[in-house]
């Protein structure tokens, strides 16, 4: 079974991925890639407190998820791959060409960013990356919890200009 | 003048969760024992883990709280609280907390924070009964 969902969200490891998401996709393993958390160990237990004991937690830099991608991805479990930013997306995606979709669950604001769901906000340089993450075959859609809709890029993004 | 209950020994709280879980059990406290002010909510929608970290920060400062509550063990608020905790010495977490919990809290008689926190956790987690179909 191929990982579940690959994801943006700022805060890693929280009450929706764990359970919004964990529950109703019976996810066993989470693959939390950053480079500062793979670093400290400190970090690593922190998340490791926040995961219920039938899940597996795995860290890695952008680097290492690379070489490692394809062992989690021929898990039979379902699993779900985090990412705290867009940047370590994009490096991951340009190392893994097996990734086809990204979910973006949670990119909260900041100065500089412009909101564009209630859950992302983005400056104009994480929108070009996000077109260029697009523009190279992967799918990209806004989608929090499972029981919203994926709204499309393209559609998250015209919908900005609109306003 | 306010007709505010003082703050026990156990000092006053922060409660930290999803959307309005907070202020909605704060609600209720206050309801069933008028001592709704010993308790500070915070919800964590809308925020980067920074801002809660922050915001968890600044209102342990501004009530002098050493009691931090949050409503899922796995969710933004309790890795936020953790993060407070590692440079605020005294300060206690509990993690999953309910109505029964933050009720015994109020009312604690408990010397100190920890031990006031010990024993909400432990009524709260007393509290949950299943009732089954006869």
């Amino acid at each position: 079974m191929p990982i579940q969902l690959h994801r943006i969200d700022d805060r890693l490891v929280h009450g929706q991925v764990v359970v919004g998401w964990g529950q109703p996709l019976d996810i066993r393993f989470l693959i939390l890639v950053d480079d500062a958390v793979a670093s400290s160990d400190w970090e690593k237990d922190l998340y490791r407190m926040a995961v219920p004991p039938e899940m597996e937690i795995h860290f890695f830099d952008v680097a290492t998820a690379i070489r490692e991608h394809a062992r989690f991805a021929a898990d039979p479990r379902p699993g779900i791959l985090l990412t705290g930013d867009i940047d370590s997306m994009q490096r991951l995606v340009t190392g893994v060409t097996a990734i086809g979709s990204v979910n973006l669950g949670g990119i909260h604001h900041r100065a500089g960013r412009s909101q564009f769901r209630r859950y992302v906000y983005l400056t104009p340089d994480e929108e070009a990356a996000l077109h260029r993450l697009e523009g190279s075959g992967i799918e990209v859609t806004a989608q929090d919890v499972p029981a919203a809709r994926a709204v499309p890029l393209s559609e998250m993004l015209a919908e900005k200009e609109t306003r | 003048m306010s007709d505010a209950a003082p703050a026990g020994a156990a000092g006053r709280a922060i409660v930290v969760g999803h959307g309005g879980f907070a202020e909605g059990l704060i609600s209720a406290v206050a309801q069933i024992s008028g001592m709704g002010d010993r308790l500070i909510g915070l919800s964590n929608t809308g925020m980067t883990p920074a801002d809660i970290e922050s915001a968890i920060r600044s209102h342990l400062t501004a009530a002098g709280a050493r009691v931090i509550f949050t409503d899922l063990p796995s969710g933004s608020a309790t890795i936020a609280a953790r993060r407070v905790m590692r440079d605020a010495p005294g300060v206690v977490l509990v993690s999953g907390v309910n109505l029964a919990t933050l009720l015994d809290f109020v009312f604690t008689s408990c010397p100190t924070p920890t031990e006031a926190a010990r024993a909400a956790a432990d009524r709260g987690r007393a509290s949950l009964i299943v009732v089954e179909p006869t």
